[in-house]
């Protein structure tokens, strides 16, 4: 195993480097798209109730169910792999993130609304700083998700971890197959040990 | 002569799926630089009423008028900005330091760093905690007296003209509490604004409204001075009321 290491380090550094890219591509965009519809969902229980929902069905769907279907639409391909990997970070995210923000104290809430605090300082100056940990927990959940997700995206061509796991099951070779499920695992658990550790902090 | 400071007239409030009015066509007229105090029970509207007032709740019938201008046609955010609010839970910001909880509301307003900093130091003062001591501090070092006087220092922060106070010393014990009332004795007195101030402590209500709304359910029983309800209750709940508290302090002479 050492051995194959040292003679084709490209062939195993350059899916991890892959695989990290799609997982912050995946993580900016996932960010971008649960706090818009966080901030929209302060605005009515119902739709924010409805999107969690809709989103936790997405969520049960199994992933390479979703790629496939993607398949016709957005082709095969790292494309395909991030808007899966997105959409399946919604339900993780938003849950926590609004969940987060409405257990914050209502008796704080109300001293800030009667105050004069419009919605969106109440959110960005009260309610988001007071729920920061259930925030992060959610983006530690959808990080590590991403990695253990983003490794079936090999199956349709988007490279990554997936990709040594792929080959040494097509060619029945034991050395890719470990490095695969090795660098696959390591990653996951070191990263959701040193997020762990930062939401200690918090 | 006085100016009126708050006009209530026939404000209605019932809320979704309840039987009865939680506030039932009240009408008070509130001269600017009164103290007075709301005294009922729980669930006779008093917290109702003073929401309706900073509209935290909407009324479903009925005009309120602040210095003449009628509420509805306020920007709530606009009409909070002016009004102090101080609630029971105090609700201090706990990821703020005492110094940051008191620049709240000049923060909104945009006030500059140098009046805000003045302010906070003259609030703190105010009442009656040394700002070099408290400033950095945050909210849980604090006893439940002192973020009494937070929560105070907080709403007092951009001058309002008028104080809309829900049970502010319901969360203190009994020693503190009569401190606190002698403080915000005080400082009504220097600040000469409108007070407005929920209670079902009936002790709290006639000590420290110069006139007092007495309501049961929903109904305002009585709005006058302490000494002419007293004098002539309005009606049986009223009478009842000043019973109860008289009984009490025969209790007390009976134990000395």
């Amino acid at each position: 195993m050492i051995e194959y290491a040292m003679n084709y380090p490209d062939k195993l550094i350059d899916p991890l480097l892959e695989h990290i890219q799609m997982l912050v591509i995946t993580l900016i965009l996932s960010l971008i798209l649960a706090s818009a519809l966080t901030i929209i969902s302060t605005y009515s229980s119902v739709f924010s109730k409805t999107l969690v929902y809709i989103f936790s069905v997405v969520y049960s769907i199994p992933s390479l169910a979703l790629f496939a279907l993607l398949i016709p639409i957005t082709g095969l391909g790292q494309t395909t792999a991030i808007i899966v990997l997105v959409v399946y970070n919604q339900y993780l995210l938003l849950r926590n993130f609004i969940e987060g923000l409405n257990e914050v104290d209502s008796s704080i809430v109300e001293a800030a609304t009667g105050m004069g605090m419009n919605k969106m300082q109440l959110l960005l100056k009260i309610k988001v700083p007071l729920s920061r940990k259930a925030i992060f927990t959610g983006v530690r959940l959808s990080v590590v998700s991403t990695i253990g997700i983003a490794t079936i995206a090999a199956f349709i061509n988007a490279g990554g971890l997936g990709s040594i796991l792929n080959d040494g099951l097509r060619t029945v070779n034991t050395v890719k197959i470990l490095w695969g499920s090795f660098l696959a695992a390591g990653l996951a658990i070191f990263t959701n040990g040193l997020l762990s550790k930062v939401e200690e902090k918090l | 002569m006085t100016q009126k400071a708050i006009e209530i007239s026939n404000v209605t409030k019932k809320f979704k799926q309840a039987e009865y009015n939680a506030v039932d066509n009240v009408n008070l007229t509130i001269d600017e630089g009164e103290f007075i105090t709301i005294l009922g029970s729980s669930g006779s509207g008093k917290t109702t009423l003073l929401k309706i007032i900073n509209k935290l709740y909407e009324p479903n019938e009925g005009t309120i008028k602040l210095f003449g201008e009628d509420i509805a046609h306020v920007d709530s955010v606009q009409l909070r900005r002016s009004i102090g609010y101080v609630i029971q839970q105090i609700g201090l910001f706990p990821h703020m330091t005492i110094a940051e909880n008191v620049a709240t509301a000049p923060k909104l307003l945009k006030w500059n760093k140098k009046a805000i900093h003045e302010r906070v130091d003259d609030l703190l003062n105010l009442v009656g905690l040394n700002p070099s001591d408290f400033k950095d501090r945050y909210p849980s070092e604090l006893s439940g007296g002192q973020q009494q006087r937070i929560g105070l220092a907080r709403a007092l922060a951009v001058d309002p003209k008028i104080m809309l106070m829900d049970e502010p010393l319901g969360a203190v014990d009994a020693i503190t509490r009569l401190h606190l009332q002698d403080e915000l004795l005080r400082i009504h007195g220097g600040l000469q604004k409108t007070f407005l101030l929920v209670t079902h402590d009936i002790n709290e209500a006639f000590k420290l409204g110069n006139r007092i709304v007495i309501m049961n359910e929903g109904k305002v029983c009585q709005f006058d001075t302490p000494k002419n309800i007293v004098a002539n209750p309005a009606d049986e709940f009223v009478s009842s009321l000043i019973e109860s508290s008289r009984n009490q302090g025969k209790f007390w002479e009976g134990l000395g």
